[in-house]
């Protein structure tokens, strides 16, 4: 990323990744190919899947929801010149915190008071979860890419060590907790449209999406609009400039990665209060790396992230689609598909860009 | 404990510590050329599904090693085409390589063997036999590539060119050697051991592929690379420490110990990270990577 060549801002916001995205593409249909698959029938079974009918709809917002959250936990450290790659292992400890305050807090009461209680919980924990390697990079200068990675691992050692344990259901051989109360789970996209009047299919959506679609909003004003969110892109310029401002870098080091982690906590949000019911082991599967796709497609920007996780939403249930309907690939596809997505967007940035400048300034007159 | 269990405990401990110390090492080449490789997951997953598909067609053990050792340098050579002639992000590159491999050979190996992304059980001389104190030939190799590595960084000329241009990369450019050859150089060398871990895996401790095989060793290697502060003999070292930690976990699972009660597997299964955030945090003295890892080398003009 050093040295990159000035683009205009169409170009870098929406050429750049779109071609990126058709490289990625390019080789996935080589790959298709290469296994025997007709690439376009693929496509087709894809794009019905995800997109033509109200069912694969759902299920596509369904995922997007993940993607929503932890696209904005990267994005949101990015903005401050930090690389955020443990939001899995902070969904984790958040799904983790969420069971924990849902379960303490049950006994004093059944009713959807438990669900701001999980929420809060599922913050904490996410939240303090990325603030410790953000504590570690400020004051000990240890390098957060590096830390988060251990905690990603650590996060998934205790919470099997926990579910296994300390939490788990008893006489239950699946390391899980035990369902939580009905008024802690979130209602469904269903059951809402259905309270408007309108009949929906039954499918994971649920009122984590309205949450994302809000917290999306707010990275916007934090970041965009406030203070706050001034000092944290000074921040991400380069650490003089705001050392000069005045701007204590250290703390704002620990509070961007608590946000980013509370961000994150959102994935978990959606999983185990809206979906499973319970904290189930590896629940993240994989949807916080797959956030890092996201925010880099979405060129950090909350727009941008959501409408790159409804790419990616729309990726994961067209592929579970066709997963299910070629007996020849497997899930293993969205994967290796999130992979190369990620490569050539983030990675191979230079590609084009070198080109279409030459391209764009030949054309100008002058 | 009696000395013969100790004795298993050793042997199980250099087994179990082989991928890693091939590993490490490949990573250590890489970021002593200034290309940080958190792939070393992929490229080992990628050689051990490699290796076995190879060596389960072949029949032998060997024509898969060497299966293993390119497909892993081949995924090499995609992180050091974007880290050092494209100037990208290798943070980036190594953690979509990563997807790439976990999501590429469970997918082939469900296309290859129907079976659910695993390969059929290698018999016979598909596997790496046992040579001697219950170590295949891996073992004796991995001893080897340490103490050529070690020996190359601090004597040779060009393991010395490699350190200068992931310290001083202008330095090298400057006295009239290219910097992307020798990291390109670097890059193939790790693909290279990588491809030994990976084969190490399906083809001597397990008999066979699984999907997400590595479970994370690869991580485990970065670790004990900062923990060994990027230098050659402290990584071999450490890795067969954390070889050693995965030996004992394996033997204390369900046994009590006097006096402590049961450890769970979780408490030492975590040490290798703990080690790592300690080290780095600086509490226990100082981990200082090679001063250019990570930055893309311009070119002044």
């Amino acid at each position: 990323m050093s040295a990159p060549v000035p683009l205009p801002a169409w170009a870098d916001r929406l050429l750049m990744p779109l071609l990126a995205l058709a490289t990625a593409a390019l080789a996935a249909a080589l790959l298709l190919f290469g296994i025997g698959e007709n690439p376009a029938d693929a496509l087709a079974i894809m794009l019905r899947g995800a997109l033509g009918s109200g069912e694969g709809i759902g299920f596509t917002l369904y995922y997007a929801t993940n993607f929503i959250f932890t696209g904005l936990a990267v994005a949101l450290a990015y903005h401050a010149g930090l690389f955020n790659i443990g939001a899995e292992g902070q969904a984790t400890m958040a799904g983790i915190g969420a069971a924990l305050f849902i379960f303490a807090a049950e006994p004093i009461t059944q009713g959807f008071l438990l669900i701001p209680i999980g929420i809060v919980g599922a913050m904490i924990f996410g939240a303090v979860w990325a603030a410790i390697p953000g504590w570690l990079q400020a004051w000990r200068g240890s390098h957060v890419v590096i830390t988060t990675i251990m905690f990603n691992f650590l996060a998934a050692i205790v919470s099997v060590y926990l579910l296994v344990n300390v939490i788990g259901k008893e006489g239950s051989m699946q390391p899980e907790t035990r369902l939580i109360a009905d008024g802690a789970q979130l209602w469904t996209m269903q059951a809402m449209l259905g309270a408007l009047g309108f009949k929906s299919p039954s499918t994971p959506l649920n009122f984590a999406f309205v949450l994302a679609l809000l917290a999306a909003f707010a990275v916007w004003v934090l970041i965009f609009r406030s203070k706050f969110g001034f000092h944290l892109r000074l921040i991400g310029t380069g650490n003089d400039a705001a050392r000069y401002a005045g701007i204590n870098t250290q703390r704002m080091i620990v509070l961007a990665m608590a946000l980013s982690g509370a961000l994150a906590a959102g994935m978990a949000v959606n999983e185990v209060m809206g979906v499973q019911h319970r904290v189930v082991i590896e629940f993240t599967s994989g949807y916080g790396f797959v956030g890092i796709a996201v925010a880099l497609m979405g060129r950090n920007h909350p727009v941008g992230v959501i409408l790159s996780a409804l790419l990616f939403g729309a990726l994961y249930q067209g592929g579970t689609e066709l997963a299910f309907e070629r007996p020849a690939i497997t899930r293993d596809l969205i994967v290796t598909l999130s992979g190369l997505v990620i490569f050539c967007v983030g990675a191979l940035d230079q590609l084009y860009r070198k080109p279409l400048a030459q391209l764009l300034a030949r054309r100008e007159p002058g | 404990m009696d000395a013969l269990s100790l004795i298993q405990i050793l042997e199980s401990g250099l087994r179990l510590s082989v991928p890693l110390i091939f590993a490490c090492l490949a990573g250590l080449w890489s970021e002593k050329s200034g290309i940080v490789d958190i792939g070393l997951e992929g490229k080992m997953l990628m050689a051990a599904f490699a290796a076995a598909v190879a060596a389960f067609m072949t029949g032998h053990a060997w024509i898969g090693v060497f299966a293993g050792m390119a497909a892993s340098t081949l995924l090499g050579l995609l992180h050091g085409f974007a880290s050092i002639s494209q100037r990208g992000n290798q943070i980036i590159s190594g953690v979509a390589l990563n997807m790439l491999a976990a999501g590429l050979t469970a997918l082939l190996g469900h296309v290859i063997f129907k079976q659910g992304g695993r390969s059929p059980p290698l018999e016979g001389a598909a596997r790496l036999p046992e040579l001697a104190f219950g170590q295949s030939a891996m073992s004796f190799l991995a001893i080897a590539a340490a103490l050529l590595t070690a020996l190359a960084l601090a004597r040779t000329r060009f393991g010395l060119r490699v350190r200068a241009a992931g310290e001083n990369p202008a330095a090298v450019d400057n006295a009239g050697v290219s910097v992307t050859r020798l990291r390109y150089g670097a890059v193939i060398l790790a693909g290279l051991l990588c491809g030994l871990a990976g084969a190490t895996l399906s083809l001597g401790q397990a008999a066979g592929f699984l999907p997400m095989m590595t479970s994370g060793k690869g991580f485990v290697a970065l670790a004990a690379l900062i923990f060994a502060k990027w230098r050659a003999w402290p990584a071999f070292w450490t890795c067969f420490l954390f070889g050693l930690l995965d030996a004992i976990a394996i033997r204390l699972q369900g046994v009590a110990l006097p006096g402590i009660g049961a450890i769970p597997v979780q408490a030492i299964q975590a040490l290798p990270y703990l080690f790592t955030i300690v080290l780095l945090a600086g509490f226990m003295g100082r981990a200082v990577p090679p001063r250019a890892a990570g930055q893309p080398y311009v070119k002044e003009r």
